[in-house]
């Protein structure tokens, strides 16, 4: 492999990994993501299971 | 749609770039970084004044979530300038022997559009979230703006034979298939950034929704 060979590859490679490295992170950010949003859901869930227990002691 | 496009025309590119556009008679191989660094630039470009049209967008119509488009699209500017800087490093070595040259005014003036855009996210984060700091970064995109046409102009104004000029007032200065190369390239670097601007976009949103939520849950 030539030297101009070499630095071409480089270049091309440095982008390739950096959009493979902004992939990641953003895969890493989606998982928290869902995470969170599954944590609400089951807050939120909580939340209504507690009123209308409520409710139905108010109504007994 | 965008994401597909990316790929598509990535593929087209490096096909065009490899086995199409002729090797350059002056550089030779090396020349093929041409097609990979100067579509960076100017994605980078295209990003910095996408930010800041956002940014005067939401100082002048208050239009809610244009701060964070702002945001994100200097994001992407500030990744698409560190890979010029990289690549352009690389060129710098294989073409002139040395990675950096002071002497160039397009390489200093881009350094310092990369480092004042990189500062956005200083101040961004030293001031708590709110409409003040949605204006002082709106404020501060702006400003930078000013400083792409000085990166573009620089090397024509001030006669740097350091750096190659290739796009003049004559038009580009290459064959008609090394443009078609690096049109195709910028092409797909523009669509890659569009779709990395919205799926950040996108992903900034929900978190900030979230957030909104996991407040009123409390």
């Amino acid at each position: 492999m030539s030297a101009s060979e070499k630095y071409v590859a480089a270049a091309y490679l440095v982008v390739f990994v950096a959009v493979l490295a902004w992939v990641a992170i953003i895969a890493t950010k989606l998982a928290r993501l869902e995470r969170e949003a599954g944590e609400l859901t089951e807050l939120a869930r909580r939340r209504a299971d507690e009123r209308s227990e409520e409710r139905e002691k108010v109504s007994a | 749609m965008l994401a597909v496009s990316t790929v598509v025309l990535a593929a087209t590119a490096l096909a065009l770039v490899f086995f199409y556009a002729p090797i350059d008679a002056d550089q030779g191989l090396s020349q093929k970084i041409f097609y990979i660094h100067v579509p960076i630039a100017l994605t980078a470009y295209a990003c910095f004044a996408w930010g800041a049209a956002k940014a005067f967008i939401h100082l002048w119509k208050r239009t809610p979530g244009a701060d964070l488009e702002s945001y994100s699209a200097i994001h992407q500017g500030v990744i698409f300038g560190a890979l010029t800087l990289v690549t352009g490093s690389i060129w710098a070595r294989i073409s002139w022997g040395h990675w950096w040259s002071w002497s160039s005014n397009q390489l200093v003036t881009f350094l310092i559009l990369f480092l004042f855009y990189s500062a956005y996210f200083m101040l961004r984060y030293s001031v708590e979230a709110g409409p003040a700091r949605a204006n002082m970064c709106a404020v501060y995109a702006l400003f930078g703006v000013v400083l792409i046409p000085i990166s573009w102009l620089s090397i024509r104004i001030a006669n740097d034979y350091i750096h190659p000029t290739v796009f003049t007032t004559n038009g580009p200065q290459m064959s008609g298939s090394m443009f078609l190369a690096f049109c195709v390239s910028w092409a797909a670097l523009l669509c890659l950034a569009g779709t990395m601007y919205r799926v950040e976009l996108a992903g900034k949103r929900l978190d900030s929704s979230l957030r909104e939520l996991r407040e009123l849950l409390a």
